[in-house]
C-alpha cells in the first residue's frame, strides 16, 4: 500500500472507502456484524459467527458481508449480533446463540421479516 | 444507546406505584406514541427520585422540570403541551417548598440531558477493529493531518484549553502535563499509554482498545508531536491478550499506510511504537512502577519528586497519560476546545465512561457527559436496583475509591463535585451495593486486595494492610473491640500520610468511609456480636 503523503492523499482514500460502502448500500447489500470483544468472545461469538459463515457457505449465499466489532456496551446482551440490509436501519439482536442465528439468517437475511423476538433495543 | 431530545423519568418507589406510577408510565407511552415522538423521546422508571409527598413524579429533561403528584388524567395535558408543543405547565410543577428537599440537586442539571454521549467510545462497536480503511472512513487520522499543520505550542493550549482532565485516577489536566514535558530539558521524550487497566472490575480501557486501537495511535502520534518525541509505548495489562492483539495489528496497518514510522505525511516528524505487556500487578499501573516494569526492573513506585515529566522512562521526559484519556484527543483536535467544554460540567468538560457493576439489573459500561448523578447512573442505566432491593451504598472509582452511601447519591459526578464531597472519581468503575451487602464485609475483601497488591516498598502501606485486614477479619468473626476501630482509624490515616505511592496513600480511603458512615454497622459486630446482613462468619476465632 502507498503511504499516505498529504491530506490530500487522506482525503482520496476516504472518498474511495466512501464511494465503496455506498455501493454497497445502493446494491441492497446485507451485512452481518458479529460483536468480537472480550464479553461477546466469552458468552460464545465465536461459535456465532462460526455458524454464521458455515450456514452461508452451505447454502451457497453471494452478496451477504460478515463484519466484526468492539463491544457496544450492550454486555448483558451478548452475543450481539447486527444485520444490516441496503439502507434500512440495521437491527441488533442479542444473545445470539449459534442455533438463533441460523434462525435469523433464514428468516431476516434471507426471508427479508426481522426475527422480532431476539431484537433488542436502546 | 440512541440521541433523544428529550428525557422522561417517572419515579417507581412503592409508594409511587401505590399512587399509579404504572398507570402514568403506560398512558405516558402510548401518548408519546400517538404524537408521534417515540424517536425523539425516552420514558424511562428510575425508582425512588427522594419526595413521597408529590408521588408519582415526572421528571422531564432537559428543562429538569419536575412535575408532581402526576395524575393520569394529565398525562395527556403534560405530553401535548410539554413534549409536543414545548411549553412547561406552570400548574402541574410540583411546588417548591415540597422540593427543597432531597431532589432539589435537579436544579443542577438545567440544560443538560443525562443521555449517553459517545466521545471515546463513538466507533467502537461501529467499526471494525481490524481494518485501517473502516477508521479513515470514520475521520480517522484527520486530527494528526490537522495537528501536523499546527505548531506544537498551539496544539498544547488547544489541549489545555479543553480542559480535559486525566481520566486514569487523579484528574491532572492533560494540556497542563503535556507543556511540563514539552518544556522539560532533555531528549529523547516517551509518550506512553497506561492500559494496565488493573483496577478490579474497570474494562473501559479494554473496550476501547478492541473497538478502537488505531484511536490510541493516533492520540499517541498527536501527543509525541506536541511535545517532541519520537518513541512511545503502550504499556498493556497482560491478561488482555485480544487488546494487544488488535493494538499490533492496528500498528503495523499505520505504518504501511505512513500515520507511524518516519517523515509521517511527508513532515519531518517520526514517531514509533511499542507494546509491552504487563505480568500481572497491581501496582504497575502506577506510573513511575509501570516505567520501571518497561525498563525491566522489578515494578515498586519511584520515590516522587522527581516526576515522570522530567525524569521518567530511561531518566528522560516522560508523559503517562490513561487510554480513556487519549482517546478523547482526536476528537478534540477535530471539534476544537469550545466544542469539548460544551460537553459535561465547567470544571470537567466532557464525558466519561463508568462500568457499572453490582447489584443493579443491567451492568455494563456507559459514557455519559460529566456530571450525571449517581442515582441517575442506577435508575437509568442500571435499570434499578435488582430484585427491588433498596441502594445501601456504593464504591466509586475502584478499589480504594471512596465508599458513599444513599445521602450522596445526588452529588454531580465531576472532579470538583466529587472532591468537595470528598470522594474520588478515579477510574470510573461504580460498584453498587443494595442492602444484603455488609460494610464490613466489604472492606476485609477490599484490604485484602491491598495487602496481596501492596509492593513492600515501604512500611506504612506493607505492614498497615495487612493489620488492618487482620483487625477487619477479628471484627467479621465477632471478636473485635472499640479499640479496634481506634486502631483501624489510625492506621488508615497513617497508610495516608507516610506511605510512598499511592496505593499505599489510599488503600484506607475505602475503611475510613465505612466506619464514618456505617459505624452502627461496625458496632453492631463488636458490641452486639452479629452482622446485620447476616454476610460474616461471627464464629468466635481471633487471630
Ligand atoms: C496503585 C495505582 C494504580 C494505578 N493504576 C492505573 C491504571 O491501571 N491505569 C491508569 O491509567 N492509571 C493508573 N494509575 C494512575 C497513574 O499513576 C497515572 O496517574 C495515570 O496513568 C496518568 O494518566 P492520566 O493523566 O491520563 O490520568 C494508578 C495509580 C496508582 C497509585
Ligand atoms: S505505598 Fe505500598 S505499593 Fe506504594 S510503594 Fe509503598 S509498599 Fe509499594
Amino acid at each position: 500500500m502507498n503511504k499516505v503523503k498529504s491530506i490530500e492523499d487522506l482525503k482520496r482514500i476516504r472518498e474511495e472507502a466512501l464511494k465503496k460502502r455506498d455501493a454497497k448500500t445502493l446494491s441492497g447489500q446485507k451485512q452481518i456484524i458479529v460483536g468480537m470483544g472480550t464479553v461477546g468472545i466469552a458468552a460464545g461469538a465465536r461459535d456465532t459467527l462460526k455458524a454464521i459463515l458455515n450456514f452461508i457457505e452451505n447454502e451457497k449465499l453471494s452478496d451477504i458481508v460478515v463484519r466484526q466489532t468492539g463491544n457496544i456496551g450492550w454486555d448483558s446482551h451478548e452475543p450481539i449480533v447486527q444485520v444490516i440490509i441496503g439502507e434500512v436501519e440495521k437491527v441488533t439482536y442479542g444473545k445470539v446463540t449459534p442455533e438463533i442465528a441460523v434462525k435469523i439468517l433464514k428468516e431476516h437475511v434471507v426471508g427479508g421479516k426481522i426475527v422480532k423476538e431476539y431484537v433488542i433495543e436502546a | 444507546m440512541k440521541a433523544y431530545r428529550s428525557m422522561v423519568l417517572i419515579s417507581s418507589d412503592p409508594i409511587s406505584m401505590q399512587q399509579g406510577a404504572q398507570q402514568v408510565f403506560d398512558l405516558l407511552q402510548s401518548k408519546i406514541r400517538s404524537f408521534g415522538l417515540e424517536e425523539e423521546v425516552s420514558l424511562s422508571m428510575v425508582g425512588d427520585v427522594g419526595r413521597h409527598d408529590v408521588a408519582p413524579i415526572v421528571i422531564v429533561y432537559p428543562e429538569a422540570v419536575i412535575y408532581g403528584p402526576v395524575k393520569p388524567d394529565s398525562v395527556h395535558q403534560l405530553v401535548e403541551e410539554h413534549l409536543y408543543k414545548g411549553r412547561i405547565i406552570p400548574e402541574m410543577v410540583a411546588s417548591v417548598r415540597e422540593l427543597s428537599g432531597r431532589i432539589a440537586w435537579l436544579q443542577a442539571r438545567k440544560g443538560t440531558l443525562p443521555a449517553e454521549k459517545r466521545i471515546v467510545l463513538e466507533r467502537a462497536g461501529i467499526i471494525d477493529p481490524t481494518s485501517i480503511e473502516d477508521y479513515i472512513l470514520h475521520d480517522g487520522y484527520t486530527a494528526l493531518a490537522k495537528t501536523l499543520e499546527m505548531k506544537p505550542a498551539e496544539v498544547i493550549e488547544l489541549i489545555t484549553k479543553s480542559g480535559l482532565r486525566g481520566r486514569g485516577g487523579a484528574g491532572f489536566p492533560t494540556g497542563t502535563k503535556w507543556g511540563f514535558v514539552a518544556r522539560a530539558p532533555g531528549t529523547p521524550k516517551y509518550v506512553i499509554c497506561n492500559a494496565d487497566e488493573s483496577e478490579p472490575g474497570t474494562f473501559k480501557d479494554r473496550v476501547i482498545i478492541e473497538g478502537d486501537p488505531h484511536s490510541i495511535i493516533e492520540a499517541m502520534a498527536i501527543a509525541a508531536y506536541a511535545i517532541g518525541a519520537s518513541e512511545g509505548y503502550v504499556y498493556v495489562r497482560g491478561e488482555y491478550a485480544l487488546a494487544q492483539e488488535r493494538l499490533r495489528l492496528a500498528i503495523q496497518q499505520a505504518e504501511e499506510m505512513g500515520f507511524l514510522g518516519d517523515r509521517i505525511f511527508g513532515t519531518d516528524f517520526s514517531f514509533h511504537i511499542h507494546i509491552h505487556s504487563g505480568a500481572g500487578a497491581y501496582i504497575c499501573g502506577e506510573e513511575t512502577a509501570l516505567i520501571e516494569s518497561i525498563e525491566g526492573k522489578r515494578g515498586e513506585p519511584r520515590s516522587r519528586p522527581p516526576y515522570p515529566t522530567t525524569h521518567g522512562l530511561w531518566g528522560k521526559p516522560t508523559l503517562v497519560n490513561n487510554v480513556e484519556t487519549l482517546a478523547n484527543i482526536p476528537a478534540i483536535m477535530r471539534h476544537g476546545a469550545d466544542w469539548y467544554r460544551s460537553i459535561g460540567t465547567p470544571s470537567s468538560p466532557g464525558t466519561k465512561c463508568y462500568t457499572i457493576l453490582g447489584n443493579v439489573n443491567v451492568t455494563g459500561i456507559i459514557e455519559v457527559p460529566m456530571g450525571i448523578t449517581l442515582r441517575e447512573v442506577i435508575a437509568i442505566y442500571g435499570k434499578g436496583m435488582k430484585n427491588g432491593s433498596g441502594f445501601k451504598m456504593a464504591q466509586t472509582g475502584g478499589s480504594s475509591g471512596s465508599v458513599i452511601p444513599a445521602s450522596l447519591q445526588d452529588t454531580p459526578m465531576d472532579f470538583d463535585s466529587f472532591s468537595k464531597a470528598g470522594v474520588s472519581l478515579g477510574s470510573g468503575a461504580l460498584l453498587i451495593c443494595d442492602e444484603d451487602t455488609c460494610s464490613v464485609d466489604l472492606a476485609k475483601v477490599l484490604l485484602n486486595f491491598f495487602r496481596k497488591e501492596s509492593c513492600g516498598k515501604c512500611n506504612p502501606c506493607r505492614i498497615g494492610t495487612q493489620r488492618a485486614y487482620e483487625i477487619l477479619t477479628n471484627i467479621s468473626e465477632g471478636t473485635g473491640t472499640q479499640q479496634d476501630i481506634a486502631d483501624l482509624m489510625t492506621l488508615s490515616e497513617n497508610m495516608n500520610l507516610l506511605s510512598n505511592c499511592g496505593l499505599g496513600q489510599t488503600a484506607g480511603t475505602p475503611l475510613h468511609d465505612i466506619l464514618s458512615h456505617f459505624r452502627a454497622e461496625v458496632d453492631a459486630h463488636i458490641n452486639l456480636k452479629v452482622c446485620p446482613s447476616g454476610i460474616c462468619p461471627m464464629s468466635g476465632r481471633r487471630i
